[in-house]
């Protein structure tokens, strides 16, 4: 590798380095933009998501015991709601908080991840693009915290 | 005495890694972590990509689990392959364990040089996906050369050294192109000439060195990623000259049990030979 090449490797290898300490790299986008709920499908595409999605829990044995005493449809419902809101669309959540929902189920790192993993499915399976697939998972993903260990 | 001992850990080493392979298959899960991001193992067998490690511990195990994983990678460029192999273990995504023996053997000559690398790496803080700063992790990899006599001959001061290393990794799960994302950087406090595969320190310079490197990697989708590495090295030795190595890789992750990536290399001068290239694979299994 020449002079040439490795003085601009050096300097990208610097610019990364900082760009990570600084957590720059992040897009910082403006919430209220309902692009990936039209993208989705709207209201109807959710639901057959949220649809797909449920069933897909139930196939899910490192999860289903965690649902064994949930309300199918009221959990149908404002999970819904929930995707709608997230992703700028014109409803309203009406469940309780992450962190009341969870609490006492002590749900793990891994449990979260595989609860991730099921929606993944559904949203393959539904047909959702890589891209509106990853832009609806890095919404989801930051509400973690309020749902694993309480 | 000496040539025993290395008969016998020559013999000893593979079946240590099966051994370690067969316990975490009894042992321990697969893993609750996402395919795919914990990377693969990089040739002195840390959690990383091709050449560079990651502040990633290796397997998928969460904070509740432990997860094994065992290696296989072959370098080929001009004038030169290597052979890696081992194996590592990740405890509760906290700290990694791992052992690597690489066999570096010049083409024409058939001499081969021979390393055992022992590392341990601690993750200090973060979360690779979750947290808003990167995560990061302290390592250390110990290397021990088993051809001391070859390398004082071309000028190394040492036969065994000991990298450290922090390492800074952050993934995006909506980077460019709607695509995860990832970004890894650190920076490493060696003086291995080739690895450590030529000795420690040298004629020209015996003193440790900050050294930088770094890599991305897109993912395609869940299964492939695409990305580059760079590796900055040292120059001890007045005979020989040694370049910085850079890599373009291709992985594929059909599963969480397996792992196969290949790259083009441009590794620069080796050993007094110019302009190496060529291409590595390496296959990787978790438990």
């Amino acid at each position: 590798m020449n002079g040439h090449w490795k003085h601009i490797l050096i300097k990208l290898s610097v610019a990364l380095t900082v760009c990570i300490g600084l957590y720059g790299c992040q897009s910082v986008e403006s919430k209220p933009d309902s692009s990936l709920y039209f993208a989705l499908g709207e209201r109807e595409g959710i639901q057959k998501i949220v649809d797909v999605f449920i069933f897909e829990i139930g196939e899910n044995e490192e999860i289903i015991h965690h649902f064994e005493d949930t309300d199918i449809d009221r959990f149908r419902e404002k999970q819904i709601e929930h995707v709608c809101v997230l992703t700028g669309g014109p409803c309203e959540y009406t469940g309780d908080d992450m962190i009341e929902t969870h609490r006492g189920m002590n749900i793990t790192e891994a449990e979260f991840n595989s609860l991730t993993n099921s929606l993944i499915k559904a949203l393959d399976t539904v047909g959702v693009s890589v891209s509106d697939r990853n832009r609806l998972i890095s919404i989801i993903a930051p509400m973690r915290g309020e749902v694993i260990y309480q | 005495m000496t040539n025993h001992l290395s008969a016998l850990s020559s013999t000893f080493y593979p079946w240590l890694i099966v051994l370690i392979g067969c316990l975490s298959a009894f042992h321990v899960s697969a893993g609750g972590k996402f395919i795919g991001t914990s990377g693969v193992t990089q040739v002195e067998g840390s959690a990383g990509g091709g050449l560079v490690p990651w502040a990633t511990i290796t397997g998928y195990a969460t904070r509740d689990e432990q997860s094994s994983t065992a290696f296989g990678s072959y370098v080929k460029v001009d004038d030169f392959t290597m052979f890696s192999y081992g194996a590592a273990h990740g405890y509760k995504d906290r700290v990694e364990l791992s052992f690597a023996r690489q066999d570096f053997k010049v083409k024409d000559s058939g001499d081969t040089f021979s390393q055992n690398v022992f590392g341990m790496k601690v993750r200090v803080t973060g979360d690779l996906i979750y947290s808003p700063w990167p995560q990061v992790s302290l390592g250390v990899q110990h290397k021990r050369n088993l051809n001391s006599k070859d390398i004082d001959a071309l000028g190394a001061r040492n036969s065994h050294g000991t990298d450290y290393y922090l390492a800074a990794t952050k993934a995006w799960l909506d980077g460019p192109f709607h695509r995860n994302f990832v970004v890894n950087t650190i920076v490493r406090y060696s003086k291995a000439n080739q690895l450590g595969l030529l000795g420690f320190g040298g004629d020209k310079d015996d003193d440790y060195q900050w050294l930088f490197e770094s890599s991305v990697g897109l993912f395609l989708n869940r299964q492939w990623v695409v990305g580059a590495e760079y590796r900055q090295k040292p120059n001890n030795l007045s005979a020989i000259e040694e370049d910085d190595w850079i890599d373009s890789f291709v992985a594929y992750f059909p599963s969480k049990s397996i792992s196969i990536t290949a790259a083009a290399l441009d590794l620069g001068s080796i050993g007094g030979l110019k302009d190496q290239k060529g291409g590595y694979l390496s296959l990787q299994a978790a438990f």
